[in-house]
């Protein structure tokens, strides 16, 4: 009996992450409600940055809307990370790696659960905001491609988390990487353009962390409409992140399954 | 090795053995021959090897040296081979609790390579097989014990393996379960497939293996059929618990003459092995009497494969369950036997 094709082998494996994902809403309501609560409280409480020089718009809801986006994809690291640990921990790993499963195959399929996970909360978070006051300068299109960049970014995290789960090979350790991921975001553009930032260190370190360039990709279809440059660019360092933590995954696995 | 005698082919390991970073030899030089059909028991105390040995031969841990063949395929050089070959229901039966019984075997035969027409009715078939037709769209996680390792053997045998590792099967059921999951067994090995079964079950190894491997630390000790192996034992051993724990000692010294070696036993009593045989049991009442000893319980054993066990190694089967205690064929109990 011959092994399944590749396609098949994504689809099964897809299939069941899609139906983890959807069947677990600890993991989504998280993911939908903390990003639109720090929303609230930034576009509230930082709405008088809008009075700076130079800042790019007169809505801060606009400006921070960004920002959801990244911290979804943030908790993508956590979610297909702590699947696949679950999957080691509880030997499902092993049940899988008996049958002629390949590893380009499980890694795809694993990540069918962060597209899911992505589409749902861009969808939410540009409803959301759109209901709430912020501007979408691109119009329809735009509200499209931040979709595909929301869902391409939370793939491309997805990975991280992927790689972290077959080093660690638990749950606790892929949990613990969530703070560190989030300092990422911290020290990026998060609050302010980079070049309205005063503190040269500061501006520095954001001016190299590529989740600046991927909030700035967002926030030129919010605030300016269609800036190829800076959209390309988003999509570039969301694309090179996704294959980077595919590679490292890949090699992860290798180790992880040392079948014969 | 022909297609043909392939098909023909069980189990062969010469030289088995898995070294650990730091630590002993988990499986230090096996040996063993299981024949196509033929259900092997290995049985042993749990950190024994045996499930170091089950995932060499099932290609999930390469060994550090010597070879075996499974189903006529090199473990090393031809594992996909004897993946496609074998089924196995691994210690923990691994399952997701988000998924439905249906869905698991949806996946399972998919990714073995079922053409997509067949797969609806493999499943329908192996869940009926197992009883669990009824509960197929259930999620795994509301599943007992019992049911989960149903699934578990009916995941194993969706591609039709010829050749059926099972690691523990029953740890952890209940009686009825346990019965339920050997009657299966049994079954699978009268169709034709081969069965690697390890336990600590004293009495599993006896109910449903027609050869047993026993291994401890990394070695087989002995083996051979269970008839074969309790008949080199040949004399049963009696068992005396005494009413108060601190007369442990008075109790084997009043049972020292009847043997060459007195053991202590789970139960906190001692054992010896009669070396006149059952007709010593009177005596031996009498002795425990006249030491004035108060004997909560007193029982002969047949020759079990813990004596087996006990007479290769030295020690009782650890961790054989409580379930093994007080079970096993052919015991003549009598409780509370006050010999004072």
């Amino acid at each position: 009996m011959s092994g399944g094709g590749l396609r098949t082998q994504v689809g099964q494996l897809a299939r069941r992450s899609v139906l983890r994902t959807m069947r677990q809403p600890g993991q989504i309501v998280p993911a939908l409600i903390f990003p639109l609560f720090l929303l609230a409280v930034n576009s509230g409480g930082l709405k008088d940055a809008t009075s700076l020089p130079g800042f790019p718009t007169d809505s801060y809801l606009t400006f921070a809307l960004a920002v959801p986006f990244m911290q979804g994809a943030l908790f993508s690291v956590m979610n297909s990370g702590t699947d696949l640990a679950r999957d080691i921990e509880t030997g499902f790993l092993n049940r899988l790696a008996l049958t002629p499963l390949r590893g380009a195959a499980l890694l795809s399929g694993l990540l069918a659960g962060a597209v899911v996970l992505g589409l749902v909360q861009a969808a939410t978070y540009l409803a959301v905001g759109l209901i709430a006051g912020a501007e979408l300068a691109a119009g329809a299109g735009g509200a499209l491609v931040i979709v595909a960049l929301a869902v391409t970014t939370t793939v491309a995290f997805g990975t991280l988390g992927l790689f972290a789960a077959l080093r660690a090979g638990n749950g606790e350790a892929v949990q613990s990487l969530f703070p560190v991921f989030f300092v990422f975001l911290f020290i990026s553009s998060m609050a302010l353009p980079l070049d309205l930032i005063q503190t040269q260190w500061f501006r520095d370190v954001a001016s190299v962390n590529p989740v600046s360039y991927l909030l700035q990709a967002y926030r030129s279809l919010l605030i300016e409409g269609w800036n190829l440059g800076e959209l390309a660019l988003g999509f570039a360092i969301a694309v090179a992140i996704g294959l980077l933590g595919m590679w490292a995954a890949a090699g992860a696995l290798k180790t992880r399954l040392v079948r014969t | 090795m022909t297609d043909e005698s392939r098909e023909r082919a069980g189990i062969e390991v010469e030289g088995l053995v898995r070294e650990f970073k730091n630590g002993p030899r988990a499986v230090d030089g096996i040996d063993l021959r299981v024949e196509p059909g033929e259900i092997y028991g290995f049985l042993g105390p749990n950190g024994a090897g045996k499930s170091t040995t089950v995932l060499m031969l099932t290609t999930l841990l390469p060994p550090t040296a010597g070879t075996a063949r499974v189903a006529g395929f090199d473990i090393v050089r031809e594992g996909g081979d004897v993946r496609g070959a074998i089924g196995a229901a691994l210690q923990e039966a691994a399952l997701d609790p988000l998924l439905s019984g249906r869905e698991h075997m949806r996946l399972q035969t998919a990714l073995h390579g079922l053409p997509r027409a067949e797969r609806g009715a493999r499943c329908d078939e192996l869940l009926a097989r197992v009883g669990l037709s009824e509960a197929a769209d259930r999620r795994v996680g509301g599943y007992s014990g019992g049911m989960k390792r149903r699934l578990d053997l009916a995941l194993a045998l969706a591609h039709r393996p010829r050749i059926l590792f099972l690691d523990e099967p029953t740890t952890g059921l209940d009686i009825q379960s346990r019965t339920a999951l050997w009657d299966e067994v049994t079954g699978l090995a009268k169709e034709g497939v081969t069965v690697f079964l390890t336990t600590q079950y004293l009495e599993e190894a006896d109910a449903l293996a027609d050869r047993v491997g026993i291994i401890d630390h990394g070695s087989i000790v002995a083996e051979g059929t269970p008839a074969e192996l309790k008949a080199e034992i040949g004399r049963p051993t009696v068992e005396a618990v005494p009413h108060d724990p601190d007369e442990t000692g008075r109790v084997a010294e009043a049972l020292r003459p009847f043997g060459e070696r007195c053991d202590p036993t789970r139960r906190g009593g001692i054992s010896v092995r009669l070396e006149g045989g059952e007709s010593q049991l009177a005596d031996v009442v009498r002795a425990l009497d006249a030491a004035g000893i108060a004997v909560e319980r007193l029982q002969l054993h047949a020759p079990s494969l813990d004596d087996v066990f006990l007479a290769k190694t030295g020690r009782s089967l650890e961790g054989a369950g409580d379930a093994a205690a007080g079970e096993e064929p052919g015991s003549e109990e009598m409780d509370a036997v006050g010999a004072a």
